[in-house]
């Protein structure tokens, strides 16, 4: 039974002639999509027979040699196994009892706890510790996720300098445009139906770190699995729309830069003596919390945007479409 | 003994540790390496944050303007753990996107055969 | 004992069952899956350790991003297969004694993937 009246077709403007180099007859005629500095490359064909040759050789070396020391190692993989185990129980039997609280772990958390709320705005007391007391950490992170990310791009990435023969995407490219052209339905039904309320649900965790558990990573994640379900299901043209590879630089450049400006101020207000004179405004409402929210935001965009480039990297080799 | 029963969260934490470890040291495939430091990683996680807990409180969120520590659970440890649950994907994005070049490259996932063939590959690419 | 401490004690409990299972999943897909199970426990121990926070965090990171990479992995592997395929075909070496003799397992690279 018909509940939704679902469009799904994407009007696909025109593409010129021998502009994008992702279309099959391209790359099935034949033709050179790259010019590699490597002229003097081996064929193919020497590479596979050179190839085949030395797993062949390799293969028979490891059969014949190892059987000994694979019986050591797995017997010592044991022992050490059982032992580590055994230790690290061992000292759990002396840690302090669980669930019952013991004045070494909660003597530095009475501060945070009693004047929280005074001192950031923030009603829910992590996103507070997180964005406030202890914003250097979460600076230092967002740099690991973007760092992250420009380690899969040198990893991953694939575009018309990099490609080295007509094979090595072809399989890649083949299966792109087969899930471009047959959609499943099952897949786009259910991205119909999740994809608002993934988009909505991650922009309110978003947006109300301060206030309900939430804040900057869960948002951010959220929203990043929503964009990985609309490309999933649709096809990587409804996103190229939103996310391309300039977009996805100018969110990481801003937010990042936004960041370390805000928390910078510190240095100057700390080291002089100076108040802060930045608004906290009434516990519970959504603009309280001084600079938690516009924080909140940009580790947000970071993360989302990490997050889908992954996916998309891992796909078909590039951010935001390709050449 | 009856402290260990009592510790059962850490305790398992502990026991995930070590079989995220062994799971290293046993596979040759490297993709299951990659899923024993996975567990790994959840297991250090759970230790941290169970060590949070306090019987009997709610979570750190203020309500009703009660603000002493009496009513709360500890919010440090949860907040380390929050950025290393992101850290943890970031690093298995990097080490999968690792695997996938190894896979071009010698076209086998057993590290023994990678190990010899590295030596043996004569191609230079 | 309260419900919420027998409920942890279980969870604890399915918890290593999970771990251990990766182990014994006879291919790559199954072991994935397994670990995705493994990240939702982890999800609702979170739950009943008291930090909504963390459980957000790991039902989107674990059961989400982190598994999909771990199949797209594996879809590009068996992308790299087939385009290993298609070179053997061109280097002439359909001929199956010759495939046999080059390669003296048959299909050494799928003992890489399923194998182990």
């Amino acid at each position: 039974m018909k509940i939704f009246d679902l469009n799904f077709d994407v009007e696909e403007e025109p593409i010129p002639d021998g502009e994008d180099h992702d279309l099959l007859e391209n790359i099935m005629d034949g033709e050179e999509v790259h010019d590699s500095p490597r002229e003097k490359v081996k064929t193919e064909n020497e590479y596979y027979r050179n190839y085949v040759r030395s797993t062949q050789w390799v293969q028979k070396l490891i059969r014949t040699e190892n059987k000994g020391f694979n019986v050591f190692y797995f017997s010592v993989a044991v022992v050490s196994c059982v032992l580590l185990i055994g230790m690290l129980l061992f000292t759990i039997s002396y840690l302090p009892r669980y669930g019952v609280e013991n004045p070494e772990s909660t003597l530095v958390v009475k501060r945070y706890v009693e004047n929280g709320l005074q001192e950031t705005g923030a009603v829910n007391i992590i996103s507070g510790i997180i964005l406030d007391y202890r914003a250097f950490d979460t600076l230092g992170e967002s740099h690991v996720l973007f760092t992250a990310l420009m380690c899969v791009t040198v990893l991953l990435l694939r575009d018309s300098k990099n490609m080295r023969t007509q094979y090595e995407d072809f399989y890649t490219i083949r299966d792109e445009k087969y899930h471009e052209l047959y959609r499943e339905s099952i897949m786009k039904f259910v991205a119909a139906v999740l994809l608002p309320c993934l988009l909505l649900y991650g922009a309110y965790v978003l947006l109300n770190g301060q206030i309900s558990p939430g804040g900057g990573f869960s948002g951010g994640a959220v929203l990043g699995s929503g964009l990985i379900i609309c490309a999933a299901a649709f096809g990587f043209r409804s996103t190229d729309r939103v996310i391309t590879r300039k977009t996805a630089n100018l969110i990481a450049f801003f937010s990042l830069g936004f960041y370390s400006f805000a928390k910078g101020y510190v240095f100057f207000t700390g080291a002089n003596g100076l108040e802060n004179h930045i608004p906290k405004g009434t516990p519970g409402a959504i603009l309280s919390g001084g600079l938690i929210l516009p924080l909140d935001i940009a580790v947000g965009l970071v993360v989302a945007t990490t997050m889908f480039g992954f996916y998309s990297l891992f796909r078909r080799g590039s951010i935001g479409g390709n050449k | 003994m009856e402290n260990l029963i009592a510790n059962s969260t850490e305790a398992v934490a502990v026991i995930l540790f070590g079989i995220g470890f062994t799971m290293l040291l046993f596979h040759r495939n490297l993709f299951r390496k990659l899923i024993g430091l996975n567990v790994m990683d959840t297991g250090v996680f759970l230790f941290l944050a169970s060590m949070g807990y306090i019987e009997g409180r709610k979570a750190p969120i203020i309500v009703n303007g009660v603000q002493s520590t009496e009513a709360y659970i500890n919010p440090l440890p949860a907040s380390l753990v929050l950025t290393g649950i992101v850290v943890s994907v970031s690093v298995t994005a990097i080490m999968l996107s690792l695997t996938v070049r190894l896979y071009m490259r010698y076209h086998t996932l057993n590290l023994d055969e990678i190990y010899r063939m590295a030596d043996h590959l004569e191609d230079d690419r | 004992m309260a419900l919420t401490k027998i409920a942890e004690i279980i969870l604890l409990i399915l918890l290593v069952v999970c771990a251990v299972g990766v182990n014994f999943g006879k291919s790559l897909l199954q072991a994935v899956i397994i670990f995705m199970s493994y990240s939702s426990i982890m999800c609702i121990l979170w739950v009943l350790l008291e930090s909504p926070d963390l459980a957000i965090t790991e039902a989107a990171v674990g059961a989400g991003v982190s598994s999909v990479l771990f199949m797209l992995t594996l879809r590009r592997i068996h992308t790299e297969d087939l385009r290993m395929e298609a070179l053997q075909q061109e280097a002439g070496m359909s001929d199956p004694v010759q495939i046999a003799e080059a390669s003296q397992e048959e299909g050494s690279s799928e003992s890489g993937i399923t194998g182990e």
